[in-house]
């Protein structure tokens, strides 16, 4: 048996010592070139603009991720902008890090944190520290007065994209049974459902939507089983509204369904049953906004809109591509509704309207236009929708 | 030397020397082959280690402002490890710290909103309410995980099991009440309780942005060392743990002991939902249940069950979280690659627990 090499306690302490001395002096040594060093690293090139994203989840969910995910790279090719990225970020204190260390560490002068639930209390509380920093939030309800200067607030109207999905799927539809797998009862969601139904109802005034609330936004297990259910019941389109509509394509097409996309393009996810979808167009906003952010302007001096809204007609959202199975008649109609939508002829909640429990939603002569508060308010399915908002 | 005696002394001081040499040198041994192995992976992915090592470093220890960045991070985790961790110490499997902290949240928000704010009739101070808070998210936690532990001891139910499912219950329960009872019509973001009360938010620590929580979380975890090592009960429980058959022959109350160990390990992650609502969420909502409870179950296990190695363990993996950031914004790396670096960093140091007592260098040699 050799024996192993005595370290006594003496000999240890010494050398403990003395490397935490080494360490020590070259950690002072070494603080003065650092920060020469952060500032090159920051702030990218002389002049450019450095803008954050941040997502909730990955960036290639067939969903609302990679809606913004495909925007940011559509901004990233303007020139004088640099973007970075961060992903699946959870709605707790690591976004505010995030946030922080984006500005901080890489001179990010405007951030995206695209998430819904990242506005409230994050970042406004970033936007309050960081004054010269411009925040942009799709959805999220910009109060004047009440929230910061720097704060900006985007979105679209994209159920007039979903009615046109509806027009799609009432007429491809043979039994006039639609189904529509949605997460939970909120207005953005009903909104979708009611747009989608309307449009089916303009060509197939018979057509019902059945809908299940799965009760969250990423529920893939019962996306499944809403999907395989509604194809026992003889539903042959189904269109959806939650984070990631990848099960829901995915489960109807081996089903040998018809679908309708939500977020992004899932065409390669049902490269058969495919028929169109309602997608995010953040490309185009995305772009205009990265350009006024190279041409100097900002929140804060006016330059930019503190609230952007619009829908087909101001590129915030667009139809996909139709699929293979639509028929000419089918696109003829689509394109009929989405023109009609473009120039304003079309007003998608217009009397008479009633909801499924009998109630008078809207008299004859009555109308919502897109803009009208009263539509972020919904907490009604209209006639033809079987499903409650209260499950 | 003469006399046999500081000899012998000596030697157990040696030996005690050499141990304690052990338990520093397996986990930093175990930490450089993680690091090595990720490197591998980089390398594979496209980027440079060493550029990386260095990121990592910078974005998690590199300066005071990455430091709060990793603290934040750690804090709850801290206080969510012992909800597995104490129970362990008696031999239990526990890991439902997810509802625990959940139900402690809830427990904290139920007595914020009734006793603080605008509507209350009693004008208590913030302080008192904020103790309250404390204490009912910490009962809330607590008897949660004792319905684990009195399954356990009345009735044979596997912990593990019923602690794990009492989980889902209790996220459920918290969406119920978020989405019906509770929820605040006004607020759009997401549904969501009504707003603590500005004056019962938890401020931050003089001069950073970390929250009170850290500090709570520190002193419980030395608390909890104290009480396992240090205290009858904390030996009791360790002799249970050891052997449950010779602890009820020696007459120690098992079923007490059970139920205790439990309560105190939930009310742990019971303080962190209240901490979580009170200083970040500042109302109740899905944002609490954010793996904080998982993460913990893995803090516990990695800390070979000392509450002290918990904090340095619960630091460690606040820093691999804060650099998962900079992986993806400067070194384009996927945003899963903080889990494989995690993932990496636990097996191996999970690894080397079983090579305790087997390097010959590392042993007492006097024999």
């Amino acid at each position: 048996m050799s024996r192993p090499i005595r370290i006594s306690r003496r000999q240890a302490v010494r050398g403990l010592l003395a490397t935490t001395a080494f360490g020590v002096a070259t950690k002072l040594g070494g603080c003065s070139p650092s920060p020469e060093g952060e500032a090159s690293s920051a702030g990218g090139g002389e002049g450019e603009v450095v803008v954050g994203f941040i997502y909730v989840g990955p960036k290639d969910d067939f969903g609302y991720n990679q809606a913004h995910a495909e925007g940011a790279q559509a901004m990233a090719a303007v020139p004088g902008i640099k973007i970075i990225e961060e992903a699946n970020v959870p709605e707790t204190s690591a976004v505010l890090e995030t946030m922080r260390s984006m500005i901080e560490i890489d001179g990010a002068t405007v951030i995206f944190p695209t998430s819904f639930g990242y506005f409230d209390p994050y970042m406004l509380e970033m936007a309050a520290e960081f004054p010269e920093v411009q925040f942009f939030h799709a959805g999220g309800l910009y109060q004047e007065g009440v929230h910061p200067d720097n704060v900006g607030s985007y979105f679209g109207y994209i159920d007039e994209a979903q009615y046109v999905g509806g027009v799609i799927a009432g007429r491809m539809s043979e039994t006039g049974q639609l189904g529509f797998v949605a997460a939970i009862p909120i207005p953005q969601v009903l909104r979708n459902i009611n747009s989608f139904t309307l449009g089916a109802q303009s060509v197939n005034p018979a057509a019902t939507t059945q809908v299940v609330f799965t009760g969250g936004w990423a529920e893939p297990v019962k996306e499944a089983e809403a999907t395989n259910s509604m194809a026992d019941q003889g539903i042959d389109v189904i269109a959806c509204h939650v984070d990631s509509p990848k099960v829901v394509m995915e489960t109807a097409e081996k089903r040998g369904l018809y679908t309708v996309g939500y977020h992004a393009n899932q065409a390669p996810l049902a490269p058969e049953g495919y028929l169109t979808g309602a997608e995010w167009d953040w490309e185009s906003i995305y772009t205009s906004l990265g350009q006024q952010f190279v041409e100097g302007k900002t929140l804060m001096a006016g330059g930019i809109e503190h609230v952007l809204r619009g829908g087909l007609a101001e590129n915030f959202c667009k139809v996909s591509p139709y699929g293979p199975a639509v028929t000419e008649e089918a696109q003829a109609e689509g394109d009929a509704a989405k023109e009609a939508l473009i120039t304003g002829v079309l007003v998608i909640y217009e009397g008479e309207l009633s909801d499924n429990k009998g109630g008078a939603i809207l008299a004859a002569d009555e109308k919502y236009e897109q803009q009208n508060i009263e539509l972020e308010k919904m907490d009604w399915l209209i006639e033809g929708v079987k499903g409650s908002t209260g499950s | 030397m003469t006399s046999p005696l500081p000899q012998a002394s000596t030697d157990i001081r040696r030996s005690a020397w050499r141990r304690s040499l052990e338990v520093i040198v397996l986990p930093v041994a175990a930490l450089l082959v993680a690091l090595l192995i990720f490197g591998g992976f980089c390398a594979l992915a496209g980027a440079n280690p060493i550029g990386v090592y260095g990121s990592i470093y910078k974005a998690a220890f590199g300066s005071w402002s990455a430091w709060q960045n990793t603290l934040i991070r750690a804090s709850p985790l801290m206080l969510t490890a012992l909800c597995t961790l104490l129970p362990a110490r008696l031999g239990l499997v526990i890991i439902g710290n997810e509802g625990a902290l959940v139900m402690g949240g809830l427990g904290a928000i139920f007595v914020g909103l009734g006793l603080g704010g605008a509507s209350s009739s009693l004008d208590l101070p913030a302080v008192v309410v904020q103790l309250a808070m404390a204490i009912a998210g910490m009962t809330a936690g607590g008897l949660w995980i004792v319905l684990a532990g009195a399954l356990r001891h009345y009735r044979g139910v596997n912990e593990t099991i019923s602690s794990l499912l009492l989980n889902y219950i209790a996220i459920a329960f918290l969406k119920h009440l978020v989405e019906g009872p509770l929820r605040d019509a006004d607020f759009v973001t997401k549904p969501s309780s009504a707003e603590l009360d500005p004056t019962l938010w938890l401020g931050t620590l003089p001069g950073t942005r970390i929250h009170f929580g850290l500090l709570y979380g520190l002193i419980i975890c030395v608390i909890a060392y104290v009480l396992i090592q240090r205290t009858t009960f904390g030996f009791a429980t360790r002799v249970t743990g050891s052997n449950i058959r010779a602890a009820k022959i020696a007459g120690l109350p098992v079923g007490k002991l059970t139920l205790a160990i439990c309560f105190l390990g939930g009310s742990a992650a019971g303080l962190a939902g209240m901490i979580e609502v009170a200083a970040v969420q500042k109302r109740l909502n899905e944002s609490l249940i954010s793996n904080y409870g998982y993460a913990g179950i893995l803090v516990a296990f990695v800390s070979r069950q000392n509450p002290l190695a918990t904090i340095l363990v619960a630091i460690l993996l606040g820093g691999i979280l804060a650099s998962g950031g900079i992986l993806q914004r400067s070194h384009n790396l996927p945003d899963a690659t903080v889990l494989v670096f995690q993932g990496i960093v636990f097996l191996c140091v999970l690894f080397s627990d079983s090579l305790y007592g087997k390097i010959p260098q590392l042993q007492e040699t006097t024999k």
